[in-house]
């Protein structure tokens, strides 16, 4: 069953809405301002209203169910989170209204900042980047910025690890760094000899994502840090994986300069097209005055009688502003409930779980499939989608032969590392029935690809739409709007 | 895979077929099956530009992913096989031939050197 486009719905001078009689004047616009045909769908409410029914019946998400993506650590967001974010005080506030009437607020975020800092062993926290890349850019342009105060000019080599989050080349190169790519070595830690001949005085830092994206975490990671900070250069953390490390173990502690958390991912808050993310920074002592401007502090201490009296600070050595206002306030609600749920031994239980979750499943799959770097995982594993005695099977027949058994496919062809990849997180909030009946499925599909190739290659069979041939789509575009031409 | 006898390779599954003082260049079989069906191409660089071994003349974009392609010599840019723009399939179907990606005007024939033979390369591509 498919469902039209709105555009194909439409049918000329249908209406949804009758404006009231104008009780002004009409006044003449422009002519060069005027357009002759505009083409906007045109409908009644209920077909409106249907059409988008119809359309959200279709989707799949973590409320409907399991949705292993790795590395987006596709959590469920308890509903209580969206309680909070809805309470009228913080619902109706507006950014510019005077710092008095939002002390609430302001102590809000600033308990954020400071349980983020706790959390990761930073030392200070900006709640503005809107999402993990733009953490990332904030990050790199806090590198840049720190070299240029010490007058350091020649540092612009920014060295990324080849299992590290696909953004990070991307924002390292929007921060007006050149980029090198360091391999793996056979464990699938950084390699270190690589990692030594490029830490020259051109240095301006490492991005390291811990646990990488093959889930692992680095067996030498003092080391890693030591050499990068001998060169003259700074350790970016990325945050994305931090879900593997809540209470356990900080990223502050092992010499971390710079660290981007997700709160979308790590602390729950809705994720994808339920967007928008947040990707709060949080910095070591010597690069607090660079973070962006402004942050949240707390002016006066509170007494039995009065409330604490909260404000803003303009770091010293600031970067400057990175978003309007103060970022993404519903999403910073959300995380601030999702850690006050938890509470602090809560929180080292979901690392916990989301750890044993996935080594749950990497033990019941392996023999089925290739693990290739099969060790102790953290939250997240990869596996290879491919069999010598099955060539005609890949990774993405695997993805799409999982939609028939009802389950999200894992994130696939990533690391680019690993051939063929399925990266798999469960997240801590599933149950071991869930986890075994995904388990099972990923077996049989496994019996299946050597069995009957063909059911998986025409995969998914149960969907409302079957195999979307990728290639046309993205060879042969066909827009259903079409605009109209743009007069001088 | 095909791995053509007259060409070097770089590790990196650029090929280079070199005519006197001019090179062309373009991606091995492995690297477009490994890629899958490629949809899309960008070319970094014009036609003049002086552009050093390593460094990005081209972006392809399949399905499934998206890859720089290195020189893998130096050298200034005298054609560019701009007709990929619109046919990137060619690039799965004739990844040796007529999906060459651009010709160079080699500035240190010496990296010819440096670069893979056919067996090594052979070697090479087995150990993926």
């Amino acid at each position: 069953m498919t469902e039209p486009t709105i555009f194909e719905l439409s049918s000329s001078g249908r209406k949804g809405f009758e404006f009231p009689k104008s009780d002004v004047p009409k006044a003449e616009l422009p002519k060069n301002l005027l357009r002759e045909n505009l083409p906007i769908p045109e409908l009644s409410e209920m077909d409106v209203i249907r059409h988008f029914t119809k359309i959200s019946q279709l989707n799949y998400g973590v409320d409907i169910g399991f949705y292993p993506l790795g590395s987006c650590t596709m959590k469920y967001n308890p509903k209580i989170n969206e309680e909070t974010c809805r309470l009228p005080g913080f619902l109706y506030l507006h950014p510019l209204q005077p710092i008095a009437t939002v002390q609430g607020a302001l102590g809000l975020m600033y308990e954020l900042q400071e349980w983020l800092a706790e959390i990761s062993g930073m030392s200070a926290v900006s709640l503005q980047p809107a999402a993990g890349a733009h953490g990332e850019l904030t990050g790199g342009l806090i590198i840049h910025a720190y070299h240029q105060a010490r007058n350091d000019k020649k540092r612009t080599k920014m060295l990324i690890p080849d299992s590290a989050h696909g953004t990070n080349p991307a924002s390292s190169a929007m921060s007006g760094m050149h980029i090198v790519q360091i391999p793996s070595d056979h464990r699938g830690n950084v390699d270190l000899n690589v990692l030594k001949a490029e830490a020259d005085d051109t240095l301006a830092g490492l991005m390291l994502t811990n646990p990488n994206t093959l889930g692992l975490f680095d067996e030498h990671l003092k080391e890693i840090i030591e050499i990068v900070h001998n060169a003259g250069g700074l350790v970016y953390g990325d945050g994305a994986n931090l879900n593997a490390l809540l209470g356990i173990s900080r990223p502050g502690d092992f010499g971390t300069d710079i660290l981007h958390f997700n709160l979308h991912k790590t602390f729950s808050t809705p994720h994808g097209g339920g967007g928008p993310g947040s990707g709060p920074v949080g910095v070591a002592k010597h690069l607090v005055d660079f973070l962006p401007n402004p942050i949240v502090t707390k002016i006066e201490e509170g007494t039995n009688d009065n409330p604490p009296l909260y404000g803003f600070l303009k770091p010293a050595k600031t970067i400057g502003r990175v978003k309007s206002f103060h970022g993404h306030f519903g999403v910073i609600v959300r995380a601030f409930t999702y850690i006050m749920m938890n509470g602090d031994e809560g929180l080292r239980e979901i690392s916990e779980h989301a750890v044993l979750n996935a080594n749950y499943i990497q033990a019941r799959i392996r023999d089925s499939y290739t693990v290739p770097y099969d060790r102790i995982c953290m939250h997240e594993f990869v596996a290879e989608g491919r069999w010598q005695d099955a060539p005609e099977v890949h990774a993405l027949d695997v993805a799409k032969r999982l939609m028939d058994y009802g389950f999200h496919p894992p994130t696939n062809y990533f690391p680019l590392i690993v051939h063929e990849a399925l990266m798999i997180e469960p997240t801590e909030t599933e149950n071991k029935e869930t986890l075994d009946a995904f388990s099972d499925a990923l077996i049989k599909i496994a019996k299946e690809a050597h069995e009957n190739p063909e059911i998986l290659k025409s995969a998914p069979h149960s969907t409302p739409v079957g195999r979307l041939d990728e290639v046309r789509a993205a060879r042969d575009m066909i827009l259903t709007c079409t605009f109209p031409e743009v007069s001088e | 895979m095909k791995v053509p006898d007259d060409l070097k390779f770089t590790k990196n599954d650029e090929w280079i077929r070199v005519d006197g003082e001019i090179g062309t260049i373009g991606i091995t079989d492995y690297a477009q099956d490994s890629l899958s069906d490629i949809v899309f191409i960008e070319f970094l660089v014009d036609k003049g530009d002086t552009i050093n071994k390593g460094e990005a003349c081209a972006s392809v974009e399949s399905v499934k992913a998206a890859a720089d392609v290195y020189m893998p010599a130096s050298g200034e840019i005298i054609e560019i096989n701009e007709s990929l723009t619109d046919t990137p399939d060619l690039i799965n179907s004739d990844p040796f031939g007529e999906a060459w990606m651009v010709k160079v005007k080699l500035s240190n024939p010496s990296e010819i050197d440096e670069l893979l033979d056919p067996n090594a390369y052979k070697t090479m591509e087995h150990e993926h």
